[in-house]
C-alpha cells in the first residue's frame, strides 16, 4: 500500500468520551459550507410534480451531512448499557479509496496538508467514489440546491455552491485554511508553519465539550501531534489499511475495539444498534 | 406492403401484424423514455438510489448485459482469427446483440452520471490509475468497432446492395472484418475485466476487494471468463427466442451446440478459477482484515444462497451440462444450461455491484437494503424495448440468418 505524505498532514483527534452526540458540528458544518438543506418542494420546478416529490430532511440517506455523527453501542442490556458518540468527517485518508478509481482527477490527495481535495466542475458524478469510500463520507447532490427564502443571504462568499450531479465531501473547511495563510503573510509569517489554531475547522471551533481537536499531526508544537499518539487513539478501519489522518481517542475498550473489525469474540459487526445521522 | 425490403428468398409476417408488434414495444420504450426524461430533467434523486447506494440496478443492469453481449467479440474472434467457419452462421447475430447491449449500456449510464454533459471528461482528464477510465476509452471504442461491424450488414440489404458503389464497399468491409473483429476482441477483453477491476480495486470494500497479479486484481480475469462462458449462449438464447416467435428455423443445430461447446469450455474454467477465488478469499483475506465469511451475508437479500446458486446451481451445473455432448446435443437440455449460465452471471453481477456496498465496511454500521423503483425498472425496460426494436427491424429488413432459406425450404 502506498501512503501519500507531505510535510503538512493536517488532522484532527476526536475525544469520543467527551462527545455528547449534540450535533453542533454537523450544524456547524453545515453552514460554513454552503451545505443545501434538503426542501420537499422546488417551486421552480414544474415538472416536479409528475413525479415523487423531493426528498426532505427526514431522509437521512439522501442529505448532504459532510459531518455525521454515528450512535455506538456496547450491545449490553440495562443498567450495563452504554452509548457513546462518534462523529465522522472525512478522513483524508493517507491511502484514500476514492482517489484513485475517479474516472476524471476530480477528486486528488494533495499537498495542500494532506487534504483530499474534490473539484467539482470536473466531476461527472459517476458515483464511484462513493462506492469506494467505506466511510460514507462521500455525498451525491441528487437534487439541484435550493434555500428556502431568506436562508439565501445567509451564504458563505469563501464556499462554492455545488450544483446537482455532483460529489462533494468534508475538505476540512479548505476556505478557512486559505483565509488562515493569507493572515499569515499579513503578518509576515510563514504560511507553510501556522501556529496551533491559527486554522481550524468549523466543527472543532464550535464543538461545545471541546471534543475535536485539529491541527498539523507532523508538528510537534500542535496538541493533535501528541493526541494522534495518545495510549487510547485509534483509527477507523485500521485494518483496510487506508491511514485516515483523523484518529479517535476513548479510554472504553468497547469503544476502541468498535473501531475495527474486531474477530476475537467471533462476530466482527458485533454491535446491534446503530443509527445514521 | 414492404416485402421488396424483405431479404431475399425469406416470408416476413404481414405489414399490419408487424405494426401491431412494433406498437407494443413502442409503448414499453415511450414509458421508458418517460422515466429517462424526467431523470435527466429533475436529476437522480428520483430514482431508488441513495448515499449508501451511489450504484445499483442501472449498474448491475450494465454490467449483466455487457457480459451477455460478449458473444459478439468472443465469437468474432473465433471466426475470423481462429478461422471456424461454423460460426459464420450466427456471427451477423453475435454483431447486432453486441451493439444492443452496448449501445443500451451506453444509453443506461448517460443516466446514471449526474453531469452527462461532462461524459467526455474521461477523455479529456483521464486518470490513468482508475479503472473506470479504461473502461470509458474501452466501452466507446468497442462500440464504434460494433457499429462498423453492423454497417456490412445493413449495406446487404437488398435494394442497397443493388446500388454498385454500396455493393463493392460491403465487400470490402467484409474482406478487412478480420482487423476489426481483432481491435474488438482486445477491446473488449480489456473491458470487460476493467469492470471486474473496478470492484477488485476497491479497497475499502471487503466484499469485492481482491489481491491479484501485476495491476490487475483477480476480479478482472474473472469478469472476462465469466463474460465468454455466457456471451455466446445467449446469442443461442435471443437465435432460438427468435424462432419461437417467428414460427422459422433460423440457426441449425449444430452451430448452437457449437456455441453451447465453447461457452461450456470457458465456463468451466471460469468455474475453477471462481471457486479457487472464492476459497482464497474466504480462508485468507477475510480473516487478515478481521473479517469472516459469515460477516459478508445478511438476510435474504444478501443471503449466502446467492452465492450457492451463483456458483453450483448457474455455475458448475450448467457447465458440465455444456461440456457433455449428450447432454449439450438435446436442446432442452443445451437452453436450460443456457439460461443457468446468463442467471449466473447476472447474480455476480448483482453482488458485485449491491453487496459489495451494503455490506457494512464500519463495524458500527448496519446492513442496508436497496430497492430500486419505477424510474430504474422503466428506463431498463426502455433498453430492453430498444433492443427489441433493433432485432426486429434488423430481422425484417436485413440479411441476418445466412442459412434462413435452407432451413425453411
Ligand atoms: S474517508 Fe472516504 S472520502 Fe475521505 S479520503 Fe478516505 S476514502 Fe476518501
Ligand atoms: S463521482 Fe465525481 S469525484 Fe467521484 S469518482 Fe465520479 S467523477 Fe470522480
Amino acid at each position: 500500500m502506498q501512503i501519500k505524505e507531505f510535510k503538512i498532514k493536517w488532522g484532527m483527534v476526536i475525544d469520543i468520551d467527551k462527545c455528547t452526540g449534540c450535533g453542533a458540528c454537523m450544524v456547524g458544518c453545515q453552514v460554513e459550507n454552503n451545505i443545501a438543506p434538503m426542501t420537499k418542494n422546488d417551486p421552480y420546478n414544474y415538472v416536479q410534480a409528475l413525479t415523487k416529490d423531493r426528498d426532505e430532511a427526514s431522509n437521512k440517506l439522501k442529505t448532504l451531512t459532510w459531518m455525521n455523527v454515528y450512535e455506538l453501542s456496547n450491545g449490553q442490556a440495562f443498567p450495563d448499557h452504554e452509548t457513546a458518540y462518534l462523529p465522522r468527517p472525512c478522513m483524508q485518508c493517507g491511502n484514500p479509496a476514492c482517489v484513485p478509481v475517479c474516472p476524471v482527477i476530480a477528486t486528488d490527495k494533495n499537498e495542500e496538508g494532506g487534504i483530499v481535495s474534490q473539484i467539482y466542475p470536473r466531476c461527472i458524478g459517476c458515483r464511484y467514489c462513493m462506492a469506494a469510500c467505506p466511510y460514507h463520507a462521500r455525498y451525491f447532490n441528487w437534487w439541484d440546491p435550493l434555500w428556502p427564502e431568506g436562508m439565501d443571504k445567509g451564504l458563505s462568499p469563501s464556499v462554492s455552491v455545488r450544483p446537482r450531479g455532483v460529489v462533494e465531501k468534508c475538505n476540512f473547511c479548505h476556505s478557512r485554511y486559505l483565509d488562515a495563510k493569507n493572515e499569515a503573510r499579513q503578518n509576515d509569517e510563514d504560511p507553510m508553519n501556522l501556529a496551533d489554531g491559527a486554522y481550524n475547522t468549523a466543527c472543532a471551533e464550535i464543538c461545545p465539550t471541546k471534543a475535536i481537536t485539529f491541527g498539523d499531526l507532523n508538528n510537534p508544537e500542535h496538541a493533535v501531534h501528541d493526541l494522534a499518539k495518545g495510549p487510547n487513539a485509534f483509527r477507523l478501519l485500521e485494518k483496510l489499511g487506508l491511514a485516515p489522518q483523523v484518529y479517535y481517542t476513548s479510554e472504553r475498550e468497547w469503544v476502541r475495539k468498535q473501531g475495527d473489525n474486531y474477530n476475537a469474540d467471533g462476530g466482527g459487526h458485533g454491535a446491534p444498534s446503530n443509527s445514521h445521522g | 406492403m414492404d416485402s421488396k425490403l424483405f431479404p431475399e428468398g425469406v416470408q416476413r409476417c404481414s405489414f399490419g401484424q408487424f405494426l401491431i408488434w412494433t406498437a407494443v414495444i413502442l409503448g414499453f420504450f415511450t414509458w421508458g423514455l418517460y422515466a429517462a426524461v424526467l431523470v435527466l430533467y429533475n436529476g437522480i434523486g428520483t430514482t431508488g438510489l441513495d448515499n449508501y447506494f451511489g450504484f445499483g440496478a442501472w449498474i448491475t443492469f450494465d454490467l449483466a448485459v455487457i457480459a451477455l453481449g460478449a458473444g459478439a467479440f468472443f465469437t468474432g474472434l473465433l471466426k475470423y482469427i481462429l478461422k471456424i467457419k461454423q460460426l459464420e452462421k450466427i456471427i451477423n447475430l453475435t454483431v447486432v446483440v453486441g451493439f444492443i447491449c452496448y449501445s443500451g449500456a451506453m444509453l443506461v449510464l448517460t443516466l446514471d452520471i449526474g453531469q452527462p454533459g461532462r461524459a467526455w471528461f474521461g477523455y479529456w482528464h483521464p486518470n490513468v490509475h482508475s479503472m473506470l477510465t479504461e473502461v470509458i476509452f474501452c466501452i466507446t471504442c468497442y462500440c464504434t468497432v460494433l457499429i462498423i461491424e453492423f454497417v456490412p450488414l445493413v449495406l446487404e440489404q437488398k435494394q442497397l446492395n443493388k446500388i454498385p458503389f454500396i455493393h463493392a464497399l460491403a465487400h470490402n468491409m467484409h474482406v478487412n472484418m478480420a482487423l476489426f473483429a481483432g481491435l474488438g476482441a482486445f477491446l473488449s477483453t480489456f473491458h470487460q475485466g476493467s469492470l471486474g477491476g473496478m470492484y477488485g480495486v476497491l479497497i475499502g470494500r471487503p466484499y469485492a476487494f481482491r489481491e491479484g497479479f501485476f495491476i490487475w486484481p483477480w476480479t478482472f480475469f474473472l469478469f472476462v471468463l465469466s463474460a465468454v462462458g455466457t456471451g455466446p449462449v445467449f446469442t443461442v438464447l435471443v437465435a432460438t427466442f427468435m424462432e419461437k416467435l417467428t414460427g422459422k428455423k433460423l440457426v441449425d443445430y449444430k452451430t448452437k451446440a457449437l456455441m453451447g461447446k465453447i461457452a461450456g469450455t470457458m465456463l468451466s474454467v471460469y468455474m475453477f478459477f471462481k471457486i479457487i477465488d472464492t476459497w482464497a478469499w474466504a480462508t485468507g483475506y477475510l480473516p487478515s482484515v478481521g473479517l469472516t465469511f459469515d460477516d459478508m451475508f445478511y438476510g435474504l437479500v444478501y443471503g449466502k444462497w446467492l452465492l450457492y446458486t451463483e456458483i453450483i446451481i448457474c455455475g458448475v451445473i450448467p457447465a458440465i451440462m455444456m461440456i457433455t455432448p449428450s447432454i449439450r446435443n438435446r436442446p432442452a437440455m443445451l437452453y436450460i444450461a443456457a439460461i443457468l449460465a446468463c442467471i449466473g452471471v447476472s447474480i455476480n453481477r448483482y453482488v458485485f455491484t449491491v453487496q459489495t456496498i451494503a455490506q457494512p465496511a464500519l463495524p458500527f454500521d448496519s446492513w442496508q437494503v436497496y430497492a430500486p423503483n419505477w424510474v430504474e425498472y422503466a428506463s431498463s425496460i426502455m433498453i430492453v424495448a430498444y433492443g427489441f426494436l433493433v432485432l426486429t427491424l434488423v430481422y425484417r429488413y436485413l440479411p441476418l440468418f445466412p442459412q434462413e432459406r435452407e432451413l425453411n425450404n
